[in-house]
């Protein structure tokens, strides 16, 4: 799957789309794959407080628990409710669908700071060759 | 699976194969001040005959011959044999922990047998593989009603056992938790008056014991709607499990927390005990400790395994529900095995016994002029009467009769100065019951 160049990325591998003053949060690709089919997702509540590089919540997959790092600072605004019901969406469709958290950004102009498609794709391409 | 101790060629290829010089080494981060740089003071070893006559004298100072009225948490009932010898079998006494399902179905079973158990007993959905005992599963109890509504007080009720109380303190002084106690009314039940709605909507939960510590019945399925109105939890805690073969159980409570000493394990030194929890289905995520689940293999085949184990200690480290890593399996096992002997009738029976019994025995005592109950709320094999008489001189006197008498609960409540807190368990002669009202009559008959 590609990285889209619209959605900004994270070392921990979240992204994250800014539309205005808000921020839809979700793990990638890279991350669903290397966690394995996953079977819970924990998310924080709605209206709690995120801080950049702090967590928001975990993914359990059948062979790992994993935290989730905000890539933003804010507020929650909405979660993904289809996910409580139907966790494995997240392997299906993480960069879409499979969005967690929705986020009214306290600093929107923070996500600049991110890699961007291309350079999150160089990050995991070097990473998978480690391997 | 063996375990095999290592020898000293061992140890050093394991410290090279971490890059260290030698075991001190490994415990440098502990500050010196908690280090003890002595041997233990331990006595010297004995011989076979030596240990033998060393534990033959230790019996010898149980008091034999006496007859006890002892509860407020630990319950003599009667115990099968049948119990005793299964719970001896290797295969339990000395198994480890069932982590690697696939040689472990045994153990796994008995311990999905004992969840089903305490499900059926509580009304509850989901139950552990159980506690250290009844205190520690309270704590647990709390600390998961707090992770379950993100709030950190506690309404905790007085009439819950003190020493309960005592282990919540403990923990919550270290766990920024803030516990309120809730008094009683004249009936010996929670006094929901002083309950606002301020303080229930900042809590976590109300915390209430039934039967209390008193002896009595709480109306739970009253108290559910008036914590629920304002976002708390209600935490039930039982102490006297055979209680459940006749009360209702407290199938309105978001979680309970139970003692199952009386089902089988004997009172021994107070311990070791089993604790069991229990609760909802969807707030098992928050739940400690370990859980076993009933699957099936590749081929259909029913299997057990350990699941959801994310939560815990082993696998989450400082992030787990739960510090506790393990469970009260051989006395689970117990407990399973108990239930199993006695069944649904039989275990009801048990319970109508100490009813009866608890009542006559309640009858006779306040004939005795100057005796009542201190509470008018229902009871069931445990009561708190008030005495004419200082609890300990007449505990005294009723020891040259060789009865253990009530229980003093001024220690623990400094208004019930002349109160004292009696058991009757099915074990109890009507003979015994009735030799010590006639024992505390005489007693309270002799002048002063």
């Amino acid at each position: 799957m590609a990285y889209p160049s619209g959605l900004r990325y994270t070392q921990q591998h979240e992204w994250v789309k800014v539309e205005g003053d808000t921020g839809t949060v979700g793990i990638t690709d890279y991350a669903q794959q290397e966690l394995g089919d996953v079977v819970y997702v924990d998310l924080p509540k709605i209206g709690s407080t995120l801080k950049a590089g702090e967590s928001l919540g975990t993914v359990e997959s059948v062979k790992a628990v994993s935290e989730i790092y905000s890539p933003v600072s804010g507020e929650v605004t909405a979660l993904n409710d289809l996910l409580q019901g139907a966790p494995e969406k997240i392997n299906q469709d993480p960069q879409g669908e499979a969005w967690l958290v929705r986020v009214k950004l306290s600093h929107p102009k923070e996500a600049e700071s991110l890699m961007d498609g291309a350079a999150y794709d160089a990050y995991v391409s070097a990473k998978s060759k480690e391997h | 699976m063996r375990y095999l101790p290592k020898g000293p060629a061992e140890r050093q290829e394991m410290l090279e194969a971490i890059g260290a010089h030698n075991i001190e080494e490994l415990f440098h981060s502990i500050p010196d001040e908690f280090r003890l740089r002595e041997p233990l003071h331990l006595p010297g070893p004995l011989s076979e005959a030596g240990i033998i006559e060393y534990f033959r004298a230790r019996a010898a100072e149980n008091a034999r011959g006496y007859t006890s009225f002892l509860g407020a948490g630990v319950y003599q009932h009667f115990r099968s044999v049948v119990t005793d010898a299964l719970i001896q079998r290797g295969e339990f006494l000395t198994s480890y922990t069932p982590y690697q399902a696939e040689i472990a179905q045994g153990t796994l079973q008995s311990i999905f047998e004992f969840q089903t158990l305490m499900c059926q007993l509580t009304g509850q959905e989901v139950a552990n593989a159980s506690m250290y005992d009844g205190s520690t599963a309270l704590t647990e109890a709390v600390l998961m009603a707090e992770r379950l509504t993100s709030r950190r007080n506690v309404l905790v009720a007085r009439t819950l056992h003190p020493e309960y109380r005592q282990v919540l303190a403990t923990y919550a002084k270290h766990c920024d938790l803030n516990v309120t106690e809730v008094g009683f009314t004249s009936s010996g039940q929670l006094d929901t008056s002083t309950l606002s709605p301020e303080s229930l909507a900042h809590a976590a939960a109300v915390v209430v014991q039934s039967p209390n510590y008193f002896g009595v019945v709480e109306d739970i399925p009253a108290l559910a709607p008036i914590a629920h109105a304002h976002g708390a939890l209600l935490v039930t805690c039982i102490t006297e499990a055979v209680s459940l073969g006749i009360v209702r159980p407290p199938a309105e409570a978001d979680i309970v927390a139970m003692e199952a000493q009386s089902f089988g394990v004997a009172p021994s030194f107070g311990g070791p005990f089993v604790g069991v929890i229990a609760s909802r289905d969807k707030f098992v995520r928050q739940m400690p400790g370990r859980l076993v689940g009933q699957a099936s293999d590749a081929e259909g085949r029913r299997g057990y395994v350990l699941t959801l184990a994310t939560r815990e200690q082993h696998i989450r480290r400082e992030k787990a529900t739960s510090n506790i890593c393990t469970n009260e399996a051989l006395f689970a096992l117990a407990a399973t095995i108990h239930l199993c002997l006695m069944g649904k009738e039989g275990l009801r029976e048990m319970a109508q016994q100490n009813l009866s019994k608890a009542h006559f025995a309640l009858a006779e005592l306040t004939k005795i002029p100057g005796v009542r109950h201190c509470f008018s709320g229902p009871v069931f094999n445990e009561f708190a009467l008030e005495f004419p008489r200082s609890v300990k001189i007449i505990n005294h006197a009723l020891l040259r009769e060789k009865i253990i008498g009530p229980l003093p609960l001024g220690v623990n409540y400094p208004e019930q100065t002349k109160c004292g807190l009696v058991a009757v368990t099915e074990t109890m002669p009507r003979a015994e019951i009735e030799r010590f009202a006639a024992a505390i009559r005489q007693i309270l008959a002799r002048p002063v």
